[in-house]
């Protein structure tokens, strides 16, 4: 089982520190760079799979990022894949999500890949579009919110037990196929210390967009179909009401709360 | 000169940090207020690798380097200084004396199980008259003739081991007759939990570090082959100097993490705690307790950091491990107290941590080598006279 997992570097949700510079554009050196945390559930079931299936396989990491990007790499290489593809390239600077997909679909292009694993979305844009568009540009089955991921590699089909509003759609599709990974598929495992160790010898192979055989002026933040015009901080949380007591006195607190507000 | 940590130790701090902060937080108090030992904790960081950081991987270990092994002992103390108390007598006196003379063999039954976290490791030098004067050791080992080289037979007691009743393997000095010039010999044996006459007497009750175990060894009659003397018979006194100045290290990065805990407690504090209608902090009183914190705990990370890359440098260390643990042990009792101070009431109260880590930041003074110890090494070194 050859599996992609997309990943991206975002600023640390957990410093609070996450801004925009004066071009609307995410300040990244406001903040260290962490793997995005819907990603790391995604190569965690990338993970997983390879190692029901050791045969053959592998993980490799995909991301358009930054110069700076194997230095967040090397965490999700700690934990157990393989090894990395970073594209970069300084006309990529401001690239909006279609320029982001067209970009990875022409790495995947170079890659022999069983599954693409995406996470549903990244915590620095929100769009979560991205990981459809690629299997758009590619032509790829496109299997969304995955809450579980069961290959069958002599059938050469994966079933995507998919998150709906009413509980599961079971989903069916030939690999090769791009799926969109929840949380739901199990908490990312702590990279070991051998597995920090054995980083450091593996390779993160870097792409231009020259390598990947694309114009310069087609992607990028100067045909970027997105554009941030304001942002707002939204107001800082209220007061935290802690309710104490019997259960029952509990929930005659919770529901008078509920009520009080006309929730219900 | 690079001051950067490397990225991989970058790396290892964060992952560290982000397990303590996630996993193991959340059941430091029941555990500290039960003074109950960690298995579960210890346990899930073995499998992590954290139990043989410096040892090498063909010994089990994860084959980093001494920098490595502070800066994880630092964070673990940041959280929880009984769990870093644990990794490091285990890794430094459990694993090192293994590590730096045990042969083959040993190394194959003892080390490796140790150091990829199966079984946790004790060092047992301590006894009740001999504390700072370790040469004053009571247990004795004699030769008895046997086959395979026969069977040393131990008699005598341990006080103040760490992991006592928890570890697997035990690595204890013994006196093994006198040299000619009727100083006393000590030898160094591997003695396994189960082995026949061996037993862990009382626990004792502290002052901090209450889910880390400490007790007496109780030897009577303990028996254990010809094959378990560790290094050279005579070599034992050499080899705990040796292995001590390794583990100052690491209480050194322990003390650091407990003062830099208080630090990390106290600035939200005195930004948000209002009296006379503004901010503590803004008083010179409070500000400056914790810009003396914030400059110390600095110097004392440096100091920890120097002696960690001076041994992995492969250069003497011994004076730089002294100087790092004596720095770093005062600082924390003062970086510790002045958060009391800072909290005011609720500093004294079990409702904050910082009383936690006051009492926690004592020991750091006594174990491996009290500060008295450590001046008197340092005084050695740098008067060449034998001052007592």
């Amino acid at each position: 089982m050859r599996i992609v997992v997309l990943v991206k570097p975002v600023p640390d949700p957990a410093s609070g520190g996450e801004r925009l510079g004066a071009n609307g554009r995410l300040d990244r050196a406001a903040v260290p760079a962490v793997v995005n945390g819907n990603d790391e559930y995604a190569l965690e079931a990338a993970l997983k799979l390879t190692a029901a299936a050791p045969e053959g396989s592998e993980v490799t990491l995909l991301s358009m990022a930054p110069a700076s990007a194997p230095e967040t790499l090397r965490k999700a290489l700690a934990m157990g894949a393989t090894r990395g593809v970073h594209v970069t390239d300084p006309a990529l600077a401001g690239s909006c999500a279609v320029s982001t997909a067209k970009v990875l679909a022409a790495a995947l292009k170079q890659l022999e890949f069983d599954l693409v694993l995406a996470g549903v979305d990244t915590s620095d844009g929100l769009g979560g579009t991205v990981p459809a568009a690629v299997a758009a540009y590619l032509g790829l089955p496109f299997l969304s919110y995955a809450a579980r991921i069961e290959p069958d590699e002599p059938a050469g089909t994966v079933r995507v037990r998919r998150i709906s509003p009413t509980g599961y759609d079971l989903l069916e599709a030939p690999m090769p196929a791009l799926i969109s990974c929840t949380q739901a598929l199990g908490e990312p495992r702590y990279p070991t210390l051998k597995g920090i160790m054995a980083a450091r010898s593996k390779e993160i192979a870097t792409r231009s967009l020259a390598d990947l055989e694309l114009d310069p002026s087609t992607v990028g933040g100067a045909v970027a179909t997105t554009q941030v015009l304001a942002t707002k901080v939204p107001p800082a949380r209220g007061a935290t009401e802690v309710v104490r007591g019997t259960p029952d006195e509990g929930a005659t607190r919770i529901v008078e709360f509920l009520a009080q507000r006309r929730i219900i | 000169m690079d001051l950067d940590l490397p990225t991989e130790h970058q790396l290892l701090r964060d992952t560290i940090r982000d397990f303590m902060t996630s996993e193991v937080a959340p059941v430091v108090d029941q555990h500290e207020r039960e003074r109950r030992f960690p298995i579960e904790i210890v346990r899930r960081i073995g499998e992590l690798g954290w139990l043989g950081i410096p040892i090498p991987e063909d010994e089990g270990g994860a084959g980093l380097d001494t920098l490595a092994y502070a800066v994880a002992i630092e964070e673990i103390g940041r959280v929880w200084g009984s769990l870093g108390l644990i990794v490091a007598a285990h890794t430094s006196l459990g694993c090192g004396p293994l590590h730096l003379v045990g042969s083959a063999e040993q190394k194959q039954r003892y080390l490796i199980p140790m150091a990829s976290g199966e079984v946790i490791g004790a060092y047992g030098l301590t006894e009740p008259g001999a504390g700072s004067d370790s040469g004053g050791t009571r247990t004795i080992a004699r030769l008895e003739e046997g086959p395979n080289g026969g069977t040393w037979v131990i008699d005598g007691g341990k006080r103040f081991i760490t992991n006592a009743g928890h570890a697997g393997t035990y690595i204890v000095t013994a006196k093994t007759g006198l040299r000619d010039d009727g100083s006393p010999e000590i030898s160094a044996f591997i003695v396994p939990a189960d082995t026949p006459g061996f037993s862990v007497g009382r626990l004792e009750e502290k002052l901090g570090l209450h889910a880390s175990a400490t007790g007496e060894l109780v030897f009577s009659g303990a028996r254990i082959p010809a094959a378990n003397l560790l290094g050279e018979r005579g070599d034992g006194f050499r080899t705990f100097l040796r292995i001590l100045d390794g583990g100052r290290i690491s209480i050194g990065a322990l003390a650091v993490g407990l003062a830099q805990a208080a630090l990390d407690a106290s600035i939200p504090y005195a930004r948000t705690r209002e009296q006379f209608g503004r901010p503590i902090g803004t008083f010179q009183g409070v500000a400056f307790m914790i810009a003396d914190m914030a400059t110390e705990i600095e110097a004392a990370r440096q100091l920890v950091w120097r002696a960690a890359w001076l041994k992995d440098q492969g250069r003497d260390y011994g004076l730089a491990a002294a100087q790092a643990k004596l720095f770093a042990s005062e600082v924390s009792s003062r970086a510790t107290n002045a958060a009391i101070q800072v909290h005011g009431g609720y500093g004294y109260v079990t409702e904050y941590p910082v009383e936690r880590f006051f009492r926690d930041a004592k020991l750091t003074e006594i174990g491996e080598g009290t500060s008295q110890i450590q001046r008197l090494v340092i005084a050695r070194r740098i008067l060449g006279l034998r001052v007592v």
